[in-house]
């Protein structure tokens, strides 16, 4: 029989939530990457094939997953960073500070995103 | 677990840390240019007008498209490996063949919004 | 001060429950203080497992509100301010009876990490001079103290995952050997902890660091592993 997995309350910690948004993340941009190259993909009809689907995605549910991605895709970026400083870098210990440098890199993203769709 | 086995794991851990590192550069630059676009005002003449015929913006984008070929599909085999409990080796040949779908799709990609 | 304390106290094997236990509050009374007193006032049936008290031996590891301890170094007010404590076995390892679980798995893989020592030395030979000071003898220093408790083990994830995987203690000790500058398996133990068994699977999610009672972290001899064992695959020397 299997043993005990370790049980919720024990993976609590700043290091365990940035694996699981980063893996959670990865997975998302994963699957969203033949989605996009699809769509780019279009402009080998012409700009008026690129286009009509563009204007598909002016409707707000997909200006909400574009900007969902944004900010999947800046967390990824600086939760990797971080995992690269431990695993190449001279450090010792977990780099929490780069946690919330990450989740502030996200945000800012995120923010900035927005920011740049209001005209 | 075979000696060859351990050298492959070994080496696609190698490849993955690696093609982050160029992902890490590709993807800031990927960020300043959505939100440049977004801010521009997002149509397909805009966008073509930029790219079409644009040697830095090709050559940059399709090393992001092999990086990404690379990194994506080991990811997601450990994923299938320690979250669906998947075998190894249908892993290795689903995660080739997610590879090779976004290479192909990926410089598709490309070749539509540089050259064509 | 003759408080109750509430104590959920796992019974049985990997299938057993939790049994509620009322045990007396005292000052500065332990986790492991309140197994004791249930098994010598309320049911000497009760297994579980210590030797020094003191946090030197690293045999009463159990599982305590939900996480990986030493029971005989936790303070019952630090962990269980509201009088209530779930006492259950380490997790990731086969369940034998109450608190002790089969431990083999865990040593096995110490074997496996290659966690021997191997010189060339002879006693006859003068003694091996290691400047202090060195990268090697300071990484060695960062990593030594573990006294295998099982703690980070039962905290990992991966070892959940990947029943194979050897676990931050064994591949913690092999990253102090790797460091060894007096040692000569450095090849045979760069294979045994290298792939998806080994250092490579981990994915850093420093339940080992966070979790380990001596503040040591596994996590960073696991990053050194990976490093170093990458570059001799990537060299064709694995």
């Amino acid at each position: 029989m299997k043993p005990p997995s370790p049980p919720w309350r024990s993976r609590n910690h700043p290091a365990y939530w940035a694996f699981v948004v980063h893996r959670l993340s990865g997975i998302a941009l994963a699957l969203f990457l033949p989605v996009h190259f699809w769509a780019l993909g279009k402009a080998l009809a012409g700009a008026g094939a690129l286009q009509a689907f563009l204007t598909v995605t002016e409707a707000p549910l997909f200006r909400f997953g574009e900007w969902g991605l944004v900010v999947l895709l800046a967390a990824h970026l600086g939760g990797g960073l971080r995992l690269l400083l431990i695993e190449f870098g001279p450090w010792s210990g977990l780099r929490k500070d780069w946690i919330a440098i990450a989740a502030a890199g996200a945000v800012a993203a995120g923010l900035a995103f927005a920011l740049a769709l209001v005209r | 677990m075979t000696g060859d086995d351990i050298l492959l794991q070994a080496r696609l851990w190698w490849w993955q840390r690696t093609s982050a590192m160029a992902l890490a550069f590709c993807v800031l630059v990927h960020l300043g240019v959505i939100i440049y676009a977004v801010h521009a005002g997002l149509s397909a003449a805009s966008l073509l007008g930029r790219t079409r015929g644009n040697v830095v913006f090709g050559a940059f984008y399709t090393l992001f498209v092999l990086a990404c070929a690379i990194h994506a599909p080991i990811g997601l085999m450990n994923v299938a490996r320690e979250w669906l409990g998947w075998r190894p080796r249908p892993v290795g040949w689903l995660a080739a063949a997610f590879a090779l779908a976004i290479v192909v799709l990926g410089l598709r990609a490309v070749y539509g919004v540089v050259v064509a | 001060m003759q408080s109750l304390l509430t104590a959920r106290i796992w019974r049985g094997g990997s299938d057993g429950a939790f049994v509620t236990y009322e045990v007396p509050r005292q000052d500065s009374q332990t986790v492991l203080d309140v197994v004791t007193w249930v098994q010598r006032a309320l049911d000497p049936t009760l297994a579980y497992r210590y030797a020094c008290r003191v946090g030197m031996c690293g045999s009463c590891a159990m599982t305590v509100n939900g996480r990986a301890r030493w029971t005989c170094r936790t303070h019952v007010e630090r962990v269980a301010p509201h009088g209530i404590l779930d006492i259950a076995p380490l997790a990731n390892l086969p369940v034998i009876k109450d608190l002790t679980t089969d431990m083999a798995d865990f040593f096995d893989k110490w074997t496996k990490a290659e966690g021997r020592f191997q010189g060339a030395a002879t006693r006859r030979q003068d003694f091996a001079r290691v400047a202090p000071d060195s990268r090697q003898r300071r990484a060695v220093d960062a990593a030594i103290e573990c006294i295998g408790c099982g703690v980070c083990y039962a905290s990992c994830d991966v070892v959940n995952w990947r029943p194979d995987f050897l676990g931050p203690a064994a591949l913690n000790r092999a990253w102090t050997l790797v460091n060894d500058v007096r040692d000569i398996a450095l090849r045979q133990r760069l294979r045994a902890v290298a792939g998806d068994a080994g250092c490579h699977s981990c994915h850093t999610q420093g339940s080992c660091t966070e979790r380990c009672p001596k503040n040591l972290a596994p996590t960073s001899a696991i990053a050194g592993l990976k490093r170093v064992t990458a570059q001799a695959a990537m060299r064709r020397k694995l």
